[in-house]
């Protein structure tokens, strides 16, 4: 029975992120979005100490202080830094609709579905659904970095790709934490990346929409 | 393959002298046509009161054979029989075209031209000899006699250019559907001298074949139900006849294109079939549901908006139908039972319903002189009797309990609930996808029923004519208000329908199996949920007259009337004795939030606000369209093909004599070459 | 002797039903004016209102037909019924076997199609554009409702909702994604259904914000009574049918002693008061959003339903 609850809970934790994964996309303010990215952070960072708990494993709490650190605090706050500095309180108006959107996420999941169960058939029940969440929420995330023009929405989107290979990580028992740690570093190494970017983006071109860069391609002359 | 069900020779004798009476009626109007009307309709009542009781005489009595006739094609006589599914379709047709003819009889006596006089009984009788066919041939004649009998009715008012525009594209439909059914027949006889039903049944096809069969009876018997992507020609053709003749249209002809989809899918094709060959019909009928439940939203004529709540219900009913392949597919036959149980009796519902609504929209139409629901408005009270029963029939079409088109669509919902038993993943997905659609179109159907009633009965009058319309009594009120206690009837006690319809639901879900019953009530299976619509009748009645009693107990404050506030309401000017229309709600106007919510993604509906400067004098005006995607994603572009068709040909005419010897020594050679091919392999 | 226990169970479930429903909308009113720092109403405010309405004599407008005098009554015996059917405090009332959620769909659908034909009925522009509003929010939540039907149906094997209790309380389905993501789209539908915020504002009478007053604008005296009590009803039907779908502890099974029943009453009352704190404070919290934003938040209930079953059928595909 407490295995079953492990798992269940385990499994809760990972159904919210699917669901904040959701939520970015059905946000249209910035500050929202950004509110939810929050959190989606925090639920990683549990999903993640459950896993140490349950495998007993003390190194995915190390994880898990990362990704709480990071992801719920650190990135947010910066990010919201941001958009203090280029005042930008406005709405980030989808490329795609809203309904178009959510429509297309749940036929991604219902795709991450069908491919997870046949490839994964000889594995336990268990952790195919598991597999199955991780992989939808990283199409999710991929779909929002399409379906925004806003950078920053965008980079949001990223980071939402890599919570998602956070939550496969943390599932398969004995992931290696120097994997997790260097994806880690990575992630953050691309936030500032993209902070700096938008930074000068808003800075030259007046505009957060990535499609202002295409006027400035080298090869269109 | 179980006992296919046939009747005794009686009632398939008494079935034919009926249809020789059509017949001999279709003389009458023929002859002396300024005359006879009132006979002609009088009579056409009649026959279908006897085929209600042919119909209800087969469902009820054990089984016989086949009539041989003592006429047909060269190769052998024509057969005729009435099984369970047959005669359950025959109870439709009797009771829309029996009540259309009252109708008709009561639009006043003999002013009808013999165009409209002699298709009609036609009409009827190719209806009838579509579905007491036991062969083949048989089947194709009464279907292709019906396309035409039909056709004719709908040009008969030809003085007008959209009729002219809605036969003609009505005509080219009905070409096309016997194009895909007679190679239909082609793909499932052996020798043309096999062509009986009992004939085909003994060898099923497979493969490649029966595919191709799938595909053919889905093009050519959807075409004519107005299955999407074929029902453009619909929401044209069955508002341009006259009502009585839309009613049976909408009402009973397609539900024939759908017994023959049954009979050919679930019968000729044999007991086994995969279970994605419910997956296209399922995606079919769900388009078509979402499709004519929105359109039936924007529509602003009464009729068209009627004939686009029939191409949702027919998707509805074709859903169902998928379900039965896919349960049958699956083997889990008491579920197929069940789903084969509510495509049944919502065929039935649907008959009623739908032929009620036309027939008041008819007497709408009689009444005001208008189709346009702009022109409509206060009609329940110069109209009480019709705009009662329209409230019954657009109650069931917006599946309101207790009435009928609840309980079937309870059915349908509980079978659509239970999809996932198929095991399937992609298939578990689709049916989980079709039950939001199937629920979002019963929402949608409601909200086009408010619509419909809120702007033909209620509000005020929007043009004096409405305003001084007056209601027909007569057979035309009889002919409502019988369909409404149908209506009500069917809501109450499904359970005795379906037990009428067991041979058909047993026919459809493959042999074994028959519906899980309670009580006088529905179930969706052993311990599975159930339904008791007579009780809930019961209650509903039991509490409402408990809280008049209650209220009426504290004493009877009474009313007064007085102007309608409306957060302040002008008096209107004198010029406008009924006051100004545009202070109230427009077809328009009550379509907009749909239009915006899912018109502008799914029809490209459009509006165009013009709004003077201010200061400028003129007023503003919105002006909205909605196109259906059927016009320029297949027809615009299959005329475009045509076109192109035609310049090739074009060519062919320079082409000197030698050339086209040429031509056709060729072909001659290739077709010997297929022949020969063909008989190595 | 489980029969006699039917009867009085569902008796006493009507009484709980019919006295607590303008309790519970007072209660709401009360917190939710504390929360925003005012003193606020009287919880009894609600029954006050009724006797008040009921005491007066009503104006129909003269543009208006039997359909108003009609669709009240209509209304308010739907969702009676609905009400009655939903267990609260305990398993196995007499009605039980009628209580199928698409069947209270439908009267829920009854209910809104009468008030929407009366809103249309003296053809007053307000009351055509409640109706219309109200019928397209309709059209998304009703197939949220039913998703969440077909993930109940697949976890318990019916949509009796007396029944999903049952499965549900005897503790074997566990903590589901599915059932979690299906408690939000329930949520989302309850809101929009009951007009609150953020989809309507229940207190609201600016013209071009309101869809169910809209409706009911000129209704009065004991029909405005009417459709009042119906709102209540329909209030009390939602929060009680999350209550017992979701959180199922407390409930009386069949056929057990009154002690186990005021076991269950007290159970419910605490359900209903936590949620409809949790209303209060959901309120207190949030703006009403734009009325072509409400498709986007209905549509989402939707796919969220639809995920649900989604997930389901993943968990159930090799059991």
């Amino acid at each position: 029975m407490l295995g079953n609850l492990a798992y269940d809970i385990a499994h809760l934790l990972g159904g919210g992120v699917l669901l904040i994964s959701f939520m970015l996309l059905y946000q249209r303010r910035l500050a929202a979005v950004i509110n939810a990215f929050a959190m989606q952070g925090v639920l990683v960072a549990l999903a993640a100490a459950w896993q140490g708990i349950a495998q007993g494993e003390p190194g995915l709490f190390l994880t898990a202080a990362i990704a709480f650190a990071a992801k719920a605090v650190a990135i947010p706050l910066a990010l919201r830094l941001v958009l203090k500095r280029l005042d930008l309180e406005g709405s980030a108006e989808p490329a795609l609709g809203i309904g178009a959107t959510m429509i297309g996420g749940v036929m991604l999941v219902a795709l991450a579905i069908l491919v997870v169960l046949p490839a994964t058939a000889g594995a336990h029940a268990l952790a195919r659904e598991d597999l199955a969440l991780a992989l939808s929420v990283v199409l999710l995330g991929m779909l929002m970095m399409i379906s925004r023009r806003n950078a920053i929405a965008q980079v949001i989107g990223l980071m939402g790709v890599e919570n998602g290979l956070l939550l496969a990580a943390i599932g398969a028992a004995g992931m290696p934490l120097v994997v997790e740690l260097s994806t880690a570093a990575l992630v953050l190494m691309l936030a500032v990346v993209a902070a700096v970017i938008a930074l000068l983006m808003r800075e030259r071109l007046q505009s957060l929409d990535t499609q202002a860069l295409h006027r400035h391609r080298g090869e269109q002359g | 393959m179980g006992d296919h069900r046939a009747t005794p020779p009686a009632v398939l004798t008494a079935l034919l002298t009926l249809l020789a009476a059509l017949l001999a009626l279709a003389a009458v109007g023929a002859v002396r046509a300024s005359r006879t009307a009132g006979v002609v309709h009088a009579g056409t009542a009649a026959v279908c009161g006897g085929f209600c009781a042919v119909a209800v005489l087969a469902l009820v009595l054990p089984a016989a054979p086949a009539l041989a006739l003592p006429f047909g094609p060269f190769w052998g006589p024509s057969m005729v029989a009435l099984d369970g599914l047959s005669a359950w379709f025959l109870l439709i047709l009797g009771l829309s075209g029996g009540a259309s003819s009252l109708a008709a009889l009561g639009y006043g006596g003999g002013a009808m031209p013999a165009r409209l006089l002699v298709p009609w009984p036609l009409f009827l009788a190719a209806m009838a000899l579509t579905l007491a066919a036991a062969d083949a041939f048989t089947l194709l004649l009464g279907f292709e006699a019906m396309s035409l009998a039909s056709w004719a009715l709908v040009a008969a008012e030809h003085d007008r250019a959209e009729n002219r525009r809605a036969a003609r594209l009505y005509l080219v439909f009905a070409i096309f559907a016997a194009a895909c059914l007679i190679p239909v027949v082609g793909l499932l006889a052996i020798g043309p001298e096999a062509v009986g039903f009992a004939a085909l049944r003994e060898t099923p096809p497979e493969g490649l074949r029966a595919t191709l069969i799938l595909g053919l009876v889905l093009a050519g018997a959807g075409a004519k139900a107005g299955l999407v992507p074929f029902h453009a020609w619909l929401p044209l053709a069955h508002p341009a006849a006259p009502s009585h003749v839309s009613a049976v249209m909408s009402g009973a002809m397609t539900k024939v294109a759908l017994y023959v989809m049954a009979r050919v899918l679930f019968d000729l094709c044999g007991p086994a079939q995969p279970l994605w060959w419910g997956a296209p019909l399922l995606a079919l009928g769900a388009a078509s549901a979402l499709l004519g439940a929105l359109r039936a939203n924007m529509e602003e004529d009464s009729k068209v908006l009627l004939a686009c709540s029939t191409i949702e219900n027919i998707g509805l009913i074709v859903m169902a139908m998928g379900l039965v392949l896919a349960f049958r597919g699956a083997d889990l036959a008491p579920l197929a039972a069940l789903a084969a149980g509510a495509a049944l009796l919502h065929a039935l519902n649907h008959g009623v319903f739908k032929t009620l609504l036309f027939l008041g929209a008819g007497a709408v139409l009689h009444a005001a002189l208008t189709r346009r629901l702009d022109s409509m408005g206060g009609l329940i009270r110069p109209m009480p009797w019709t705009a009662a029963a329209v409230m019954v029939g657009a109650g069931a079409a917006a599946a309101l309990p207790p009435l009928s088109g609840f309980a079937s669509e309870w059915l349908l919902l509980q079978s659509l609930l239970a999809g996932w038993r198929t095991g399937a993943l992609g298939f578990q997905i689709t049916v989980a996808a079709a039950t939001a659609i199937a629920a979002l179109s019963a929402a949608l159907a409601a909200a086009a029923m408010v619509r419909f009633v809120g702007m033909a009965f209620l509000g005020r009058p929007r043009t004096p004519r409405a305003a001084g319309a007056s209601e027909h009594p007569g057979a035309e009120r009889i002919a409502l208000v019988g369909l409404a206690a149908l209506t009500v009837a069917f809501g109450i006690l499904p359970a005795p329908l379906l037990d009428l319809a067991a041979g058909g639901v047993r026919l459809l879900s493959g042999g074994a199996g028959r519906p899980v019953m309670a009580a006088l009530g529905l179930a969706a299976g052993d311990g599975a949920a159930r339904l008791w619509p007579a009780g809930v009748f019961l209650l509903l009645a039991l509490i409402a007259g408990a809280v008049v009693v209650a209220l009426r107990a504290r004493g009877a404050r009474g009313f007064t009337t007085g102007p309608a506030w409306a957060c302040g309401f002008m008096a209107p000017p004198p010029h406008l004795p009924f006051g100004d229309p545009l202070t109230q709600p427009s077809a328009a106007g009550l379509a907009q939030p749909l239009r915006r919510m899912l018109g502008g993604a799914l029809l490209g509906a459009e509006e165009r606000v013009t709004m003077p400067d201010p200061g400028d004098p003129r007023a503003a005006t919105i002006a909205t369209c909605a196109e259906d995607p059927a016009f320029p994603y297949l027809l615009a572009p299959l005329a475009r093909l045509r076109d192109a068709l035609a310049g090739t040909a074009e060519r062919l005419r320079d082409l000197s004599i030698r050339q086209c010897l040429m031509l056709s020594f060729s072909l001659l050679i290739a077709m010997l070459a297929l022949v020969a091919v063909l008989e190595r392999g | 002797m489980e029969t006699l226990a039917g009867i009085l169970t569902q008796l006493l479930h009507m009484a709980l039903i019919l006295a607590g429903a303008p309790l519970l909308l007072g209660l709401i009113r009360l917190a939710k004016a504390r929360l925003m720092g005012r003193r606020g109403p009287h919880p009894l405010q609600p029954w006050r209102d009724l006797r008040k309405l009921l005491g007066k004599r009503a104006v129909v407008a003269e543009t208006a037909s039997a359909v108003t005098h009609v669709a009240p009554f209509v209304a308010v015996a739907s969702a009676l019924l609905a009400a009655f059917l939903i267990p609260s405090f305990a398993r196995g009332m007499v009605l039980a076997p009628l209580a199928d959620l698409l069947l209270i769909a439908g009267l829920l659908a009854l209910g809104r199609v009468a008030m929407a034909l009366a809103g249309l009925d003296a053809g007053t522009p307000f009351g055509g554009l409640g109706a219309a509003r109200e019928m397209a929010f309709a059209a998304f939540a009703e197939p949220a409702l039913i998703l969440a039907a077909l993930t109940f149906s697949i976890i318990a094997g019916t949509t009796n909702v007396d029944a999903i209790a049952g499965s549900f309380q005897d503790g074997a389905v566990g903590v589901r994604v599915s059932l979690a993501l299906t408690f939000i789209a329930m949520l989302a539908v309850a809101v929009s259904e009951n007009a609150r915020i953020p989809v309507d504002n229940p207190s609201t009478h600016l013209e071009l914000t309101m869809v169910h007053e809209a409706m009911i604008l000129e209704a009065s005296g004991e029909q405005l009574a009417l459709w009042d009590y119906q709102s209540a009803l329909r209030l009390m039907l939602w929060l009680s049918l999350i209550a017992t779908i979701f959180f199922p502890v407390g409930l009386a099974s069949p056929g057990s002693g009154p002690l186990s029943w005021l076991v269950g009453i007290a159970a419910f009352a605490t359900k209903l008061a936590a949620l409809g704190f949790a209303l209060a404070v959901f309120e207190s919290a949030l703006a009403k959003m734009r009325v072509f934003r409400v498709p986007e938040f209905l549509g989402a209930a939707l796919l969220l339903g639809l995920l649900a079953a989604v997930f389901l059928f993943l968990s159930t595909g090799f059991a």
